[in-house]
């Protein structure tokens, strides 16, 4: 893990970084951080606790735990990444490790839009594609230049296109992913949407 | 894409605008907090010195971390004391109504909710907590978020979020006696599997749904995100309405008749266009037992855990993964396996008619001596009603601990976890790696009145064989 930590901030462009390989499909969240370490009222102690679990069963040989991926920053995962919970706490703990971009063939739907709403960009990439990145990463060390702007990532070897949700994309490039401020701006229709909808007026009896 | 479902209903009514980027701005009705994902929430309202724009559209309660032997304050678990003491805070300072312990009302959000009468048709309901779904089980459009968009609902009401598609399960006949709605979403998400519904809100309907309790309803639209689905909803009817009516936050009076009136006219129209359409024969569904480490990975009572080669090759990689976490052979028969804790609880099945139902299995009868089994009411007004009818008495007579309501060992935030490999008969949700609290303790999914008979036998059993027809 990282000794400091910045959190992403405005539009993110670019991405540049080592390569770590995570196989596993349906990887969960209570795997990515587990239940026991939610127990906290800010996010910042969670990197050294990521994979807790399953780096203890390893015994030193998770990927995380690796000497070579030690700045890691780009992390290869399988289908359906992120599954069960929607604790922001797993890609808080994932950023806090180090991770700043995931490419998975899939992910679970609430924790790809926290990722979002942390500045973490999640693509994807056919399965067939994903595990031959996969067995590059495990003879070779892979680096990428993630192009936001283009969607490519390049690479001393090769390039290839990623997938990324379009409004995803376009969030990252104006900086608009951190959507509180952008949300805000509506507020006079928001005021309007309340006075609207039939059941603001039946009010709640406490 | 799907056209005037409810869902899409609902999202258009609560749209507030279209974004740049092409996700919408959708209007929360209704926002419900608890203590473990709202702090981070607070703290950042607070950064960007911002406030919450509609306190009365937001509810909290306390259910992760609560200990459900002894609740009196402070708690034992420092960590614990120290998260509850910043949601009562939060509440205080931002005027936000709080069902704290000894309320009477407090319990598992998704159990609170709807007791309430908060839960409405026609809402928008958003929750930092996967199990949000649960209230879709009352036509309304209702889903987990994280933390940040926490911090957005607070401060806007409002979240940015694509579109779902809608993809109908129309479950045709009815359960068979002894098969419940947990094992009929079991199967169904054994079928399509646990990210089919990525992308998708899961309308359910059909005989089979319509037949069910309003209770029963909430199990199944509670699993909806176990299948991949973020929202799971059922069209209202009668039983909705009779069910809100007269609750604490019901409409009253003139707004009653508005609001049924209002309510009536929320359904997906006969002729209305869904993305996906899936049917289930709900009579061929057996008592339905996990024996894997996702939700999707079940057999019925009868049936043999699959063989690898049975299985597609998509399902195949975590099914490896599977047999050896669990300690299962292909092959091997789920019945009769050993069980050490028996858990009956949880958002999914901890409401009165998920305890009835076990009491009933348990009237007269006792726990294995090799069995340790517990039930943790939903919430305590479901615990207030149990005593009232007595299960209490019969739980506590069979050999199960009492005790009080809080999530529990479904997610194991508190003290009540699994030991080592222990197995568990659990009535909750989620049978993931190291989910229960043990990082090698292993979880089989099945309905509360299968946890009873699974506590009474020590093993996995058909609770057909336990109640009359």
């Amino acid at each position: 893990m990282k000794s400091e930590f910045t959190p992403p901030i405005g539009k993110i462009l670019q991405i540049s970084g080592k390569c770590i390989s995570l196989i596993g499909n349906d990887i969960d969240t209570d795997r990515i951080i587990p239940a026991r370490f939610l127990k906290c009222v800010n996010f910042d102690a969670l990197g050294k606790s990521v994979f807790e679990d399953d780096r203890k069963t390893l015994k030193g040989r998770h990927p995380l735990d690796l000497e070579d991926n030690k700045n890691a920053s780009i992390l290869i995962v399988n289908s359906n990444f992120g599954c069960g919970s929607s604790r922001e706490h797993a890609p808080q703990a994932l950023m806090r490790w180090g991770i700043k971009a995931i490419i998975g063939e899939s992910f679970a739907e609430i924790f790809y839009s926290n990722c979002i709403a942390i500045g973490i960009p999640c693509f994807t990439l056919p399965k067939k594609l994903i595990q031959d990145i996969q067995s590059y990463i495990d003879k070779k060390s892979l680096s990428l230049e993630i192009d936001l702007k283009n969607s490519l990532a390049k690479s001393k070897d090769f390039n290839f296109c990623l997938e990324i949700k379009e409004s995803s994309r376009k969030m990252f490039l104006s900086g608009e992913w951190d959507a509180t401020a952008t949300l805000l701006e509506n507020s006079k229709l928001v005021e309007r949407k309340s006075k609207e909808l039939p059941y603001i007026k039946f009010g709640y009896d406490f | 894409m799907s056209k005037d479902t409810l869902f899409d209903k609902v999202w258009d009514l609560h749209k507030v605008s279209s974004l740049p980027g092409g996700s919408d701005q959708v209007f929360i009705g209704l926002h419900l907090i608890h203590e473990v994902t709202s702090p981070q929430a607070f703290g950042a309202l607070k950064d960007k010195n911002l406030k919450v724009k509609f306190p009365n559209r937001t509810v909290a309660t306390v259910d992760h971390i609560v200990p459900t032997d002894n609740q009196s304050r402070p708690f034992k678990d420092n960590l614990a004391e120290q998260m509850i003491e910043t949601l009562e805070k939060n509440c205080l300072q931002h005027k936000i109504r709080f069902f704290n312990i000894g309320s009477g009302n407090q319990g598992i959000v998704h159990v609170v909710a709807p007791e309430l009468g908060l839960t409405q048709p026609g809402m928008t309901i958003a929750c930092g907590d996967s199990h949000t779904s649960t209230h879709g089980a009352f036509g309304s459009i209702a889903f987990g978020i994280g933390t940040s968009q926490v911090r957005d609902v607070l401060a806007t009401q409002t979240i940015a979020m694509n579109k779902l598609k809608v993809r109908q399960i129309w479950c045709e006949n009815k359960l068979s006696h002894g098969v419940f709605a947990k094992d009929l979403v079991l199967h169904i998400i054994n079928k399509l599997g646990v990210k089919a519904g990525v992308g998708f809100a899961y309308e359910f309907a059909g005989p089979a749904i319509n037949a069910l309790s309003m209770e029963e309803r909430m199990t199944i639209c509670n699993m909806s995100i176990e299948g991949g689905a973020r929202c799971g909803y059922i069209n209202p009817d009668e039983k909705t309405f009779s069910y809100i009516k007269n609750k604490l936050c019901a409409p009253k009076n003139d707004d009653w008749d508005k609001a049924l009136s209002w309510w009536k006219s929320l359904k997906s129209d006969e002729n209305s266009i869904f993305d996906d359409l899936i049917k289930f024969d709900a009579s061929k569904v057996e008592p339905t037992v996990t024996w894997g480490i996702t939700p999707g990975q079940s057999v019925g009572i009868n049936q043999q855990i699959p063989l690898l080669e049975k299985l597609s090759p998509n399902d195949q990689f975590v099914a490896k993964e599977a047999y050896e976490y669990m300690g299962f052979k292909p092959g091997q028969s789920i019945k009769n396996t050993p069980v050490d804790v028996c858990f009956i609880g949880s958002c999914t099945n901890g409401r009165i008619s998920d305890l009835r139902v076990a009491a009933k299995v348990l009237k007269d009868k006792k726990v294995s001596k090799t069995v340790k089994a517990f039930v943790v009411p939903g919430s305590e007004k479901v615990a207030a009603e149990a005593k009232q009818e007595g299960l209490d008495k019969i739980f506590k007579k069979s050999g199960f601990q009492w005790r009080e309501p809080g999530c529990s060992m479904c997610l194991a935030m508190n003290s009540d976890k699994l030991i080592g490999n222990q197995v568990s008969a659990s009535s909750s949700n989620r049978n993931f790696k190291g989910r229960q609290g043990s990082p090698t303790g292993r979880t089989l999914l099945m309905s509360p009145a299968m946890v009873a008979a699974a506590a009474i036998k020590g093993k996995v059993s058909d609770v057909r064989e336990f109640i009359n027809k």
